[in-house]
């Protein structure tokens, strides 16, 4: 009979920091992975918790993981050449087919990055699989930017803006909520966009208002849900809202679905 | 076949069936109930008729035997991963119609819910032979008829109570037992209940609307509803639960994982690290209880969740009747089709 919670051991690659608060694990991994699932990683004795793939290729993956808990303590004592218990990959993923041949815009606030910096660097790379690409980002201060050398990469294929909350002294860039950027876009020909937003609760919902004040179709528009996701295979209930199981059927969702998904 | 036996021939049946099986059913416990000189009727492990409380609902389900409140699904000993082994021994379950429905929900979440089958609940699940006991009368705050959940053909053995005697059905055929022969065949199909005192019914599941969600029926359940669980650690259809880790020693690496129950209503279910949380108002938990018992489950199933067992009115400190709100929910449905 086959166990789906017992979790696996993988090496521990690379450790980046990103921020203060975030650290990238690169992890040896082989197998299908989609961009925007998610593992559930745990540490012996201490606690396990669904964290979102931020990036793979055929023998790793990364994971973003940001120092908030008792185990996300514990990981971040980890070494490159330790082990961390996994098993996964869960949830849907972005299937970056919908968005062939689009005008794409991807939206992300704060940590909600890491879920699309697969896609985004996929678009980045193949730019000839869609029209158009731009990248809306939000921190709350210079110091929170996550993937700094990706989104100078990235800046140089397609078009980048990226805000802070609150800026600090020296800071050049645009400042303000994310929300109050959305005019930065290319909005010409809005009915044919398709749009992924990820964030905090709060940002989706704004985000989403805010691109459909401006025309976006709901159907072209993509989010991603954060929640507790204590087994990942839809039987524990944290992530459940309305009939819908967030572990199973997401966490990506259409806006048609998700505008109907209330807590 | 169908047979009539004393106490004593029971007894004599039982003690030969322990030696393939556990036996658990309802039992009094003295003394042990929620308030003085009360008596817990709950599930445990029986030898004897005496041991049995058939007569009585039990406060909690029987989903504790074969579901644990606390179970260990594995330790960590120096990064490897060990599983604990659990007693294989068959089980024998009594319990009423509305339980055995109930399991049917279980099932449901458990086997059926995603791709998965969740390993833990299928080792023991695997062991359950039931025996149904004969359910007439009901009680006091059942609504099983309702609920569509007052019969059910799933079991291995039925029983009656019949003054002194006992009436014995037997299904499945590993439990047609010599013990049985010295009792007087006779036929014998159990009988179901008909109509409860307690009626619900059900607002239709397409039409319950997101303007449901924000009525003032559930600010109600923020004042009333102190958020303490009670109703979903005795529901048999309640199935959540946590994952929790425990570090027995650090030095030695050694620790274990487990799952315990979860309760929607109470505090931290829906809490994610960062400390961002859904539904912080009791009322909102009461809604999400609601919709998921008679309107999420059945979107996925084809049939409601609730069975009507009622242990959620008889257990709530606060007297909230779910029954009631069943009842209320349906009205204001009803009247804002009228209103359409």
């Amino acid at each position: 009979m086959n166990n789906p919670y017992l979790p696996k051991l993988y090496k521990i690659l690379n450790i980046k920091a990103e921020t203060a608060m975030d650290v990238t694990y690169k992890v040896e991994y082989e197998g299908h992975v989609i961009g925007g699932q998610f593992m559930e990683i745990s540490i012996p004795g201490v606690g396990e918790a669904p964290i979102s793939i931020s990036d793979f290729d055929d023998t790793s993956m990364d994971l973003t993981i940001r120092k908030v808990g008792r185990l996300t303590d514990c990981i971040f004592d980890l070494k490159v050449g330790d082990s961390l218990f996994m098993r996964g990959p869960y949830g849907n993923g972005f299937d970056l087919n919908q968005f062939k041949g689009k005008d794409v815009v991807i939206i992300a606030g704060g940590t909600g990055l890491a879920p699309v910096k697969n896609p985004i660097r996929y678009f980045a790379n193949n730019p000839s699989s869609i029209k158009q690409l731009e990248i809306l980002l939000g921190f709350k201060t210079p110091k929170d930017i996550l993937f700094p050398q990706e989104i100078e990469e990235w800046s140089k294929q397609c078009h980048v803006y990226l805000t802070v909350d609150q800026p600090v002294e020296g800071w050049e860039g645009k400042t303000g909520l994310i929300t109050t950027h959305v005019n930065s876009l290319d909005l010409s020909d809005v009915d044919n966009k398709v749009a992924i937003v990820v964030g905090p609760p709060i940002m989706m919902k704004f985000m989403t208002l805010e691109l459909l004040k401006r025309g976006f179709q709901e159907e072209n528009i993509w989010v991603s849900f954060e929640r507790k996701m204590s087994c990942g295979i839809g039987k524990c209930g944290h992530c459940k809202i309305d009939e819908t199981y967030v572990c199973l059927e997401g966490p990506v969702f259409n806006y048609v679905k998700a505008k109907n998904l209330l807590d | 076949m169908g047979y009539r036996l004393t106490s004593q021939q029971f007894d004599n049946y039982l003690t030969q069936l322990s030696i393939k099986y556990q036996l658990f059913a309802p039992q009094r416990k003295s003394g042990k109930g929620s308030f003085s000189d009360t008596d817990l009727i709950s599930y445990g492990p029986v030898t004897s008729y005496e041991d049995m409380e058939l007569q009585e609902k039990s406060a909690y389900s029987p989903k504790e035997v074969f579901y644990p409140i606390r179970e260990t699904l594995f330790q960590f000993i120096n990064n490897k991963i060990v599983e604990p082994e659990i007693d294989t021994k068959p089980i024998i379950l009594f319990l009423r119609p509305c339980d055995i429905n109930g399991i049917k929900r279980l099932d449901a979440m458990f086997l059926k819910n995603g791709s998965e089958q969740d390993y833990y609940y299928l080792r023991r699940r695997k062991l359950l032979k039931f025996v149904l006991i004969e359910c007439i009368e009901g009680f006091d705050s059942c609504f099983c008829v309702s609920m569509n959940a007052n019969k059910t053909e799933e079991y291995d053995a039925a029983i009656r109570i019949e003054g002194e005697e006992i009436l014995w059905k037997v299904k499945d055929q590993d439990l047609e037992l010599e013990e049985l022969k010295l009792g007087v065949t006779q036929d014998f199909e159990p009988q179901f209940i008909q109509e409860n005192k307690v009626k619900v019914t059900i607002p239709l599941v397409e039409a319950v609307t997101k303007e449901t969600f924000n009525h003032e029926l559930w600010k109600e359940y923020t004042s009333r509803c102190i958020g303490c669980g009670r109703c979903n650690a005795v529901c048999i259809s309640c199935s959540c639960f946590s994952m929790q880790d425990v570090q027995v020693s650090k030095e030695h690496n050694i620790g274990e994982r487990r799952r315990v129950w979860a309760s929607c209503h109470v505090d931290g279910f829906t809490n994610m690290a960062g400390g961002h949380q859904f539904r912080d108002k009791n009322g909102d938990r009461m809604r999400f209880k609601t919709m998921h018992k008679i309107n999420d489950f059945y979107k996925r199933f084809g049939y409601h969740m609730c069975v009507g067992c009622g242990r959620c009115d008889d257990i709530c400190p606060e007297y909230i009747s779910f029954s009631k709100c069943i009842n209320k929910l349906n009205e204001i449905v009803m009247e804002g089709q009228k209103d359409e």
